[in-house]
């Protein structure tokens, strides 16, 4: 088995003024190339715990390594450009092309500007965005999905060695929502990419997950391939959240899943 | 209006005098306002003890002000040059506050989280998304310079003040009437311009 692309040690996060840690001692390895959905409701700590890995959120408590390294230990703006970032409200800038947003973290790099701009051709090229027509546009002139597409282009652009995703695809409506699924797993296997998704939608972790992670309450509840958390609940909760013994929920996601993989 | 048409010479040089006055003041009060503002932005208790005490500043009369900073620099441009750099504070400084606190949170967390460094956040997305916001502050205090700076005629400056105090020596209504009118009318060219930078700004934001 590979080293750990990402490992989580007893990571543990207080905000001020909780009374609970808002993640509490979780611990898990993410493996190389593969795609973990942390899954829970709002406030379950999820995205607490994406944002330790770039340390956004800083720890309590506990450890978290990106490929061998400390992250506390790693000057956290280095850490941030070699790992993709995307989130649900996108955060585009809205003062710059779509070119200089995918563009960003190349420019501060230091990429030379033909090496950019090839770059955003291809990214955009990559999630499915004519180059000729989106270049030149403003944010503000984006559909959201098409939004979401340049925010996933952003993330990828300089070659990042992980992605960390939060409910990226929440804000779009559910046709959208299923091409960019697509568009991702394709993607993410493409780039061989280390991911890391935070969503509440179950239907979202089952159909692009290798791995759950599902949480409550700042802990784990429970870590498995899909079909192990459809199969094999460890707890009500998780049987809940999965529809255990609903044969025919099991069977269409099983299913789909598959499709998608095919394609 | 009659004094207007028959020395527009003469009323040409006070209004230019008049906006150098002003032009210098402000370019001196941004010097000031906008370290201070982007300074006090991320540190809410800063921002409300400095705009605390701006405001407290800018509630000082005028003419009161300008006795106060005779009596420091004496007569001639250097009172009336500190007292508009004085009050142009509060309003540059409240509106680089609020333009810096108002930026779309999601565009710095993203920024932040792509590995901008916290002064390429500022630099690069924080101040040109404030911008318009800035710029209304400066058109905001460019037309309360123009109205103040002609307390400079009572002080022995040049500019358009210098037709309303002689009026009021000489008791001669359209002497007033028109220093009074050319002020005005610099006010509402200079707060049009302005308006014109600031719709520039908004729409390249997007």
């Amino acid at each position: 088995m590979s080293d750990p692309a990402i490992r989580f040690t007893n990571a543990t996060v207080r905000y001020a003024g909780s009374d609970r840690a808002a993640i509490d001692g979780i611990s898990f390895d993410v493996i190389p190339g593969e795609l973990v959905v942390l899954l829970g409701p709002s406030g379950c700590g999820k995205s607490t715990l994406l944002r330790t890995v770039n340390r956004l959120v800083p720890l309590d408590a506990g450890k978290v390594e990106f490929f061998g390294s400390d992250v506390a230990a790693t000057d956290p703006v280095d850490l941030r450009r070699n790992i993709g970032y995307a989130i649900q409200a996108v955060g585009l800038f809205g003062h710059m092309t779509v070119a200089a947003n995918i563009g960003v973290v190349p420019s501060l790099l230091g990429w030379k500007s033909d090496a950019i701009d090839a770059r955003v051709d291809e990214l955009l090229t990559m999630v499915d965005l004519d180059p000729a027509r989106y270049r030149g546009r403003k944010p503000r002139e984006l559909s959201g999905g098409e939004a979401q597409r340049v925010g996933v282009a952003r993330a990828l652009a300089a070659r990042p060695r992980a992605l960390l995703m939060d409910e990226p695809f929440g804000a779009v409506d559910a046709l959208v929502r299923a091409e960019l699924q697509h568009e991702l797993l394709r993607i993410v296997r493409d780039l061989q990419s280390t991911t890391l998704f935070v969503t509440h939608d179950v239907d979202e972790a089952l159909l692009l997950a290798d791995k759950i992670v599902a949480m409550q309450s700042g802990r784990i509840e429970q870590i498995g391939k899909p079909s192990d958390l459809l199969d094999h609940p460890e707890s009500d909760y998780v049987r809940t959240l999965f529809h255990s013994g609903d044969s025919l929920y099991r069977e269409y996601f099983l299913h789909v899943r598959a499709e998608m993989r095919e394609q | 209006m009659s004094y207007l048409t028959e020395h527009p010479g003469r009323v040409a040089v006070l209004a230019l005098a008049h906006i150098e006055l002003v032009g210098a003041a402000l370019i001196v009060a941004c010097a000031i306002a906008f370290p201070l503002g982007l300074f006090a932005a991320r540190r809410p208790r800063v921002a409300s003890w400095l705009l605390g005490a701006l405001g407290a500043l800018y509630t000082i009369p005028s003419l009161a002000l300008l006795a106060v900073l005779v009596q420091l620099f004496g007569l001639g441009p250097l009172p009336i040059f500190v007292a508009l750099v004085l009050y142009a504070q509060f309003m540059l400084a409240r509106n680089v506050v609020a333009g810096i606190n108002g930026v779309d949170r999601a565009q710095i967390d993203a920024a932040r989280g792509l590995g901008m460094s916290p002064r390429q956040v500022l630099a690069r997305v924080e101040v040109p998304q404030a911008l318009p916001v800035m710029i209304g502050g400066v058109r905001v205090a460019a037309i309360a310079a123009i109205a103040i700076a002609t307390l400079g005629g009572y002080v022995g400056t040049s500019g358009l003040g210098v037709l309303i105090f002689n009026g009021l020596t000489l008791h001669q209504l359209s002497l007033i009437v028109a220093g009074s009118l050319a002020a005005s009318i610099l006010a509402i060219v200079v707060d049009a311009l302005l308006r014109l930078v600031e719709r520039r700004a908004r729409n390249a934001l997007g």
